[in-house]
């Protein structure tokens, strides 16, 4: 039999699996997928939670229920892999030898690597929201919170999902209104990039919305370090943001099993350098690479792993029958954007076209606008729930293209 | 496209001041360049910068934290050097593209 091992039984190791397993010769191949977690966890629930608005059981499902019976599912930690003699090594001891290794360890934040940041103050005034851990402990803090500065930080540029910390911020501001104390409480984003996003488009419609909403934004600020007694972020140019709550959204970084098998880039976080659209190695080629794991240059997103998903599933394909790897993913995103209140809007865009304002045809749905807040794109974003546990985890046909359509999106001359 | 003479020389820059073709660079630019935003470029500024360049024709994709990792500077030092926006700033200054952000 010949192997095809998936590290990861997140969101895409998980698709990968499904689609693999329907589409591979049973008689040839064998296909094993490892993981530390038996717990499957819908990641943006996470952000809901903190709110009230979700409880932890809405986010939380056996990881083998979505996985065929007929892949091997081995609940494991990965230790290291050795690409030169094609084995990974488990935390038990275990060898598995592969013929074709799809890596899917995904990102985890690392308050670790911040000064301050994980210290005295953890769980008590400084939070995240990205484990259920965290977003459960913030759910308790928000409770009986009775005001003050909140200060939400993302601690590095590339991180999960980029657009929830921004989703965080429209939240906080409702829940506090609605909560009757939102005149004692003083929301301030401090982030390193140059504005509340990077995209011109998206960046002006979310600072209108930000300046609506009251919100200060502190751009440019790169977090050095985290004074715990003095309650205040540091920034490397030595800028100085108070707070009595921090919501930080930590460095992220790729799985240590990367960093074991020094396969990381020269960021430093762990992340694989990946051929940006065959999603192959870029050094081996029986290694592919999908989801948060890649170092490509597009977010770091659900709706991101499922359209790579589709193209390495014909890649992979396409490599164990010796064809060329013809599909190219083109870093196509698709993000719901919470803006309080039930309303939402949003974002579809690659590597090369920015987000633009128009319709998004979702067939037998119906158009959904987008850089628009309205109340149908909530609603969307709700819906996803269902449409993720019973169509995209086990790689169903989702009604969207694989690739960034342009129809119905309007672009000024 | 727009045109800037600069140091005896005329360059094609974008709407935002970055050159468009990274082989017109010359290291008389940069110090002009440099100058406008009151920086006087050291021989530590030009390792910096030669760094991007290298690494820019290598296609890699560049952030603060590469450049904390290069073994040239730590990032406070790269602060100091280009104050403000340092990976702008040197990358303007080294004739390369705006670093792309990846959302």
């Amino acid at each position: 039999m010949k192997k095809i091992l998936i590290l990861g039984a997140g969101t895409a190791g998980t698709m990968m699996a499904n689609k693999l397993y329907r589409n591979l010769n049973k008689a040839v191949w064998e296909i094993t997928i490892v993981d530390k977690d038996e717990n499957h966890y819908y990641q943006p629930g996470f952000l809901f939670i903190p709110f009230g608005i979700y409880q932890p059981k809405d986010v939380i499902k056996p990881k083998k229920e979505f996985l065929p019976k007929g892949v091997n599912f081995l609940i494991n930690e990965v230790e290291k892999i050795n690409v030169e003699s094609n084995e990974v090594f488990l935390q038990d001891g275990t060898t598995l030898f592969y013929d074709v290794l799809i890596v899917a360890t995904g990102t985890t934040p690392v308050p670790e690597e911040t000064e301050g940041l994980k210290d005295k103050l953890w769980y008590k005034d400084i939070f995240e929201f990205y484990t259920f851990e965290g977003s459960t402990n913030l759910a308790k803090k928000l409770e009986n919170w009775e005001g003050g500065n909140l200060v939400i930080n993302l601690a590095e540029t590339i991180i999960k999902c980029p657009v929830a910390p921004l989703e965080f911020t429209f939240l906080a501001d409702a829940y506090f209104t609605e909560k009757g104390i939102r005149d004692k409480v003083n929301i301030t984003y401090v982030t390193p990039l140059s504005g509340a996003f990077t995209k011109p488009k998206t960046t002006a419609l979310l600072s209108k919305l930000m300046e609506e909403k009251n919100i200060t934004v502190v751009p440019d600020f790169y977090l050095q370090r985290v004074d715990n007694d003095r309650k205040v972020l540091v920034s490397y140019d030595e800028q100085e943001v108070p707070f009595d709550l921090l919501i930080s959204i930590p460095v992220n970084k790729g799985d240590k099993a990367i960093q074991n098998s020094n396969m990381g880039d020269e960021d430093g976080l762990n992340f694989i350098p990946t051929d940006k659209h065959t999603l192959q190695h870029k050094k081996h080629e029986n290694i592919f690479v999908i989801g948060d794991a890649t170092n490509l240059p597009t977010s770091k997103a659900g709706s991101v792993a499922h359209f790579e998903a589709e193209i390495l599933t014909e890649n992979i394909l396409s490599y164990i029958n010796g064809q060329p790897l013809e599909a190219k993913f083109d870093g196509h995103a698709n993000c719901f954007i919470e803006t309080g209140y039930g309303k939402g809007t949003l974002i579809d865009f690659n590597y090369t076209t920015e987000p633009l304002p128009g319709k998004f045809p979702f067939a037998g749905i119906g158009p959904m606008s987008l850089l628009k807040v309205n109340r149908a794109n909530h609603y969307g974003k709700l819906a996803f729930r269902w449409v993720y546990w019973h169509m995209l985890l086990t790689g169903k046909k989702l009604p969207v293209s694989t690739t960034m359509s342009m129809a119905g999106k309007i672009v000024e001359a | 496209m727009e045109t800037l003479t600069l140091a005896g020389t005329s360059v094609d820059v974008n709407a935002e001041g970055y050159l468009t073709n990274m082989d017109q660079w010359t290291p008389e630019l940069a110090r002009e360049m440099a100058a406008q935003v009151n920086i006087e470029l050291t021989d530590k500024h030009f390792e910096v910068i030669h760094w991007l360049r290298e690494k820019q024709r290598e296609g890699v994709q560049l952030s603060i934290r590469k450049i904390g990792n290069s073994g040239l500077v730590d990032i406070k030092q790269f602060y100091a050097l280009f104050p403000g926006g340092p990976l702008k700033i040197s990358s303007k200054l080294a004739g390369i593209p705006k670093p792309a952000s990846c959302i």
